[in-house]
Order: C-alpha cells, then structure tokens, then sequence
C-alpha cells in the first residue's frame, strides 16, 4: 500500500429509510493521518453517512474499501473484524450502564479481541489515563458526569486499537462547561496523527483540526475543501453561513 | 379442636413432603419459562419476520387456553400420543413451564425494548457479533430489570401448581386432599395448605427481592426493600 493509498475511501453510497432518500450517492476518501469534519443543517444525513462508514446502517448500495481491499459486508465475519478496526464514538456515549467504567473498555478487549483479563485490565487502564480518567475505573456511568461518559467511550474505542475514529456530534449531547474536556482530548489525538472523519457543530474544532470540511445537506455533499477555501473572509459559502450562524450562537452563550 | 390440632400436627410431615414435589415443579416450571422465554424474546425483538411470526403464535396459544386444559390437553392427549412416560409431575413442570415462557417472553421483550439501542450500536461497533452483543450488553442487562416481573410470575406459577392434584401429582394440594378425605378435618387442612403456599410464596418474593438489590447497578436506579 502507497503512502497516499486512503485507508478508508466510500464511493456512491445511498440510503433510503422507507421511502425517504437520506444518502444520495456520497464518497468521501480519508488518509492516513486525515481529519475531516462533517457540518451541514441537521436531518442532512451525516449520522446516517458516519453509520454507514462502518456498516452499522447497511446502505442501500455503494462500495467501502478499507486498507485498499474491498470490505464484503455480506460476510459477518469480514464486517466483524472491520469494524473493529473502525472506532466510532457517539452523541450520547453509548457506554454500558451495567458495566464499570474499566469494565466497559475490559469487555470488548476479552470478548473480541480474546485478550487475557489481566492484559485487557491493563490496557484498560492505560487508555483511562490516557483520558485522565485514571481513578474512575470503578465508577458505574449513571455516576460519570457527561464529559467523563464521553471520554470514557473514546478511552473504550482506542483501546481496539482503531486505524480510523468515526465521531458523531462528540460534544453536542455535553453541558457546555464539560465540553472543553472533551475537546481537549480530541485534539490530542489529532496531533498523534489519529485518522478521524467527525461531525460536528463545536466551531472551534471545525476551524483549528479540519485537514477538509465536508458540508451536508438533503444527502449530499455540497461543498467540500479546506477551511481556508471555505470559511476565508468573504468566500460567501454555504459553510461560511453556517459557521457564521454558529458563531452568532455561541457569542450568545458566552 | 383439639382433633383438628393433632391431625394437623399428624399430617404436617406429609404435606411438607408435598412442598417438595411442588418446589420441584415450580422451580423446573421457572427455569424452563426462563430459558425458552429469553429465547422467544430474542426472536421477537430481533428475529426475521417468520420467527416472529411462530413466537407470536406460540404466545397467543399458551396465553389463551386456560392452564386446566392445558394440562389435560398435554397429559392425557398429546404426551400418550408422542408416546411419552411422563410422571405426574414432570408432565405439569413441563406444561407450566411452556405456559410461563409465554408471559415470560412478554415480560423479556419489554425490557429489551426498554435498553438504549444505541448500546447495541456501540458493541457492534466495537466488532462484537450481534449473538455477542446481546448476551454480553443487553441480556445482562434485560434479567436485572425483568426480576420484578419475574417475581410476579413466580408466585403465579407457585399457586398455579397447585392444580397438579388433578393429575395426581403428589404435591401439597394433592396431599391435603387425601388426608382430608380420611379425616373429614377439610378447613383445618386447607388453612395449613394456604398457609404453606402464603410461606412459599413469600420465602420466593424476599428472596428474589434480595437478588433484585444485590445486582442492582450502582446510581441506576433506587433501593428498594
Ligand atoms: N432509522 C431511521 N429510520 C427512519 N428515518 C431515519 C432513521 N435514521 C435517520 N433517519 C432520518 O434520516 C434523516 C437524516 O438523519 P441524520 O443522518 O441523523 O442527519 P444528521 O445527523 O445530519 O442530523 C433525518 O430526516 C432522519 O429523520
Ligand atoms: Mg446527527
């Protein structure tokens, strides 16, 4: 594989939910070492789109190709140890409510990846400090604050190892003194060259991280370039008046 | 009164006896409902359409006809056709426990449908299979909530056995009938066999009760007592 060869391209993929066309042919590349962020006005289809990067919404057709083979999602096997290569980290956490905070991240590692408890619980353990999260461990998520949840969800995703993190609104569902947390450790893993395709409405992520931004709307993508080519003063984008309607927002707040 | 005191006193052992063959009955009834209950809620919440369809049958069958008939449908009819030799009491656990898997499976949907798919999402995501997500994420999580209705149901299916003297079953109703046939004592008999079934019952109730508060998820919910 060439340096340059993405590690996860789509090409042409839709998706109908009834009789509601969501994806209208979409195909996004990422690189290694990419982050590209997903805006656009909600109901535009970009958390049907990251869902269907690892196939947790079958699309209707397309083709994904991970580490430059053609992933076939019929075969449950195949999906399977994609996914697992795919991290994905969601608006309202996901975490397991029966399961400790260490345990959630534990389970994955003995179950999928058939570590040892001992190895999973250290590596466990690694990735909660990683967060910051080092003595919470033993804490069950109804006694996590929101920003916590979150890290703890990313702290169980990197812990597989991911060669791509898929993001879905990661601060959206955060009370906004919580969100600097998590922020804080997104960016982090930007500058360990994480690859990461994230949407998000957080505006000073979208300005500061994007390597591209993709702007969706009624199931496309409208836009697509680099921040400088679409938020520059005056470019009069689609995603420049968004971004500008989130900054109106957040001015508001602060 | 003092006759009835010591026929009582004379029968007591013999009707304890009986508890055991209706704990027996209960307990394998309870077991069975569970396991075949876990399955059928499985199929209905996230089976193909024919599957469905059969749970859904299934269901409307042993919700419908009375447990009575039920036994009599399955001792006398269909378990001599099948050519089976079943005791008295394995035939009642095992009709009693298809009937409670019916309403068990009911009471397993409902707290599977409670679970935030968005955790069956995240397993998935992490690469576990689906069979992997629901016996690891929401099975887990399915039993904790499903134990006071499981409760319930055990009670129900407790006093229900008592209708196994019909078939002869030697537990506490079948037991208390003889002796009351011989001794002409009926109400000081069946106040002793109520309150061996009001003990049973209430032994079962605290002891689940106790389970519920010990695998309970700690900030989930509150204690009860
Ligand atoms: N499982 C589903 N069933 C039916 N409609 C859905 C489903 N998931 C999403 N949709 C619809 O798809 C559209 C796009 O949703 P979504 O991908 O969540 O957009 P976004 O994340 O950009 O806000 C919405 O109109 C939503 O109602
Ligand atoms: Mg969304």
């Amino acid at each position: 594989m060439s340096r340059s060869e993405p590690i996860l391209k789509v090409e042409n993929i839709t998706k109908s939910f009834g009789s509601a066309e969501i994806l209208k042919g979409v195909g996004l590349e990422l690189p290694k070492g990419a982050i590209k962020i997903l805006i656009g006005p909600s109901g535009g289809g970009k958390s049907t789109l990251l869902q269907c990067l690892n196939c947790l919404v079958t699309p209707d057709s397309g083709t994904i190709w991970f580490n430059g083979g053609v992933v076939n999602i019929q075969k449950s096997k195949e999906l399977y140890a994609f996914r697992q290569q795919v991290g994905m980290i969601f608006q309202d956490f996901n975490l397991f409510d029966h399961l400790t905070a260490l345990d959630n991240i534990i389970i994955a590692l003995c179950k999928v990846k058939k570590m040892s408890k001992q190895q999973a619980r250290e590596r466990a353990m690694t990735e909660l400090d990683q967060v910051g999260l080092g003595d919470k461990g033993h804490l069950y998520p109804a006694e996590l604050s929101g920003g916590q949840k979150q890290r703890v969800a990313i702290a169980r995703a990197l812990a597989m190892d991911p060669k791509v993190l898929l993001l879905d609104e990661p601060t959206s569902a955060l009370d906004p003194e919580l969100v600097g947390e998590v922020v804080a450790v997104i960016r982090s893993l930007a500058h360990k060259g994480m690859t990461m395709i994230m949407a998000t409405h957080q505006i000073s992520l979208i300005r500061n991280l994007a390597d591209e931004i993709l702007f969706m709307k009624d199931g496309l993508i409208a836009e697509r370039g680099t921040p400088d080519e679409l938020l520059g003063k005056g470019c009069g984008t689609l995603s420049q008046g968004f971004c500008d309607k989130l900054n109106e927002i957040a001015g508001e707040e602060s | 009164m003092l006759e009835s005191l010591s026929v009582i006193k004379d029968a007591l052992p013999y009707l304890l006896k009986g508890s055991f063959a209706t704990g027996v009955i209960v307990v394998g009834a309870m077991l069975i409902g569970l396991a075949l209950g876990l399955l059928m809620a499985c199929g209905m919440v996230y089976g193909r359409k024919w599957v469905r369809l059969v749970v859904g049958f299934y269901i409307w069958f042993f919700q419908g006809v009375p447990v009575l008939v039920l036994l009599f449908l399955f001792y006398f009819g269909l378990f001599n056709f099948l050519g089976l030799n079943f005791t008295a009491i394995t035939a009642v656990t095992i009709v009693l426990g298809m009937t409670t898997a019916a309403y068990q499976a009911n009471i397993f949907r409902g707290a599977m449908l409670s679970i935030p798919q968005g955790q069956f999402k995240a397993a998935n995501a992490l690469g576990m299979s689906n069979v992997q997500a629901i016996t690891n994420i929401i099975l887990p999580q399915v039993l904790r909530i499903s134990i006071p209705a499981w409760s319930n149901e055990f009670s129900i299916i407790l006093k229900d056995s008592a209708l196994a003297f019909v078939i002869g079953a030697p537990e506490i109703m079948a037991r208390t009938q003889f002796v009351a046939s011989r001794t002409y004592q009926h109400l000081p008999l069946y106040i002793t066999a109520g309150l061996i079934y009001f003990v049973l019952t209430w032994s079962g109730v605290k002891g689940l009760r106790a389970l519920e508060n010990k695998v309970r998820i700690p900030g989930y919910s509150h204690q009860g007592n």
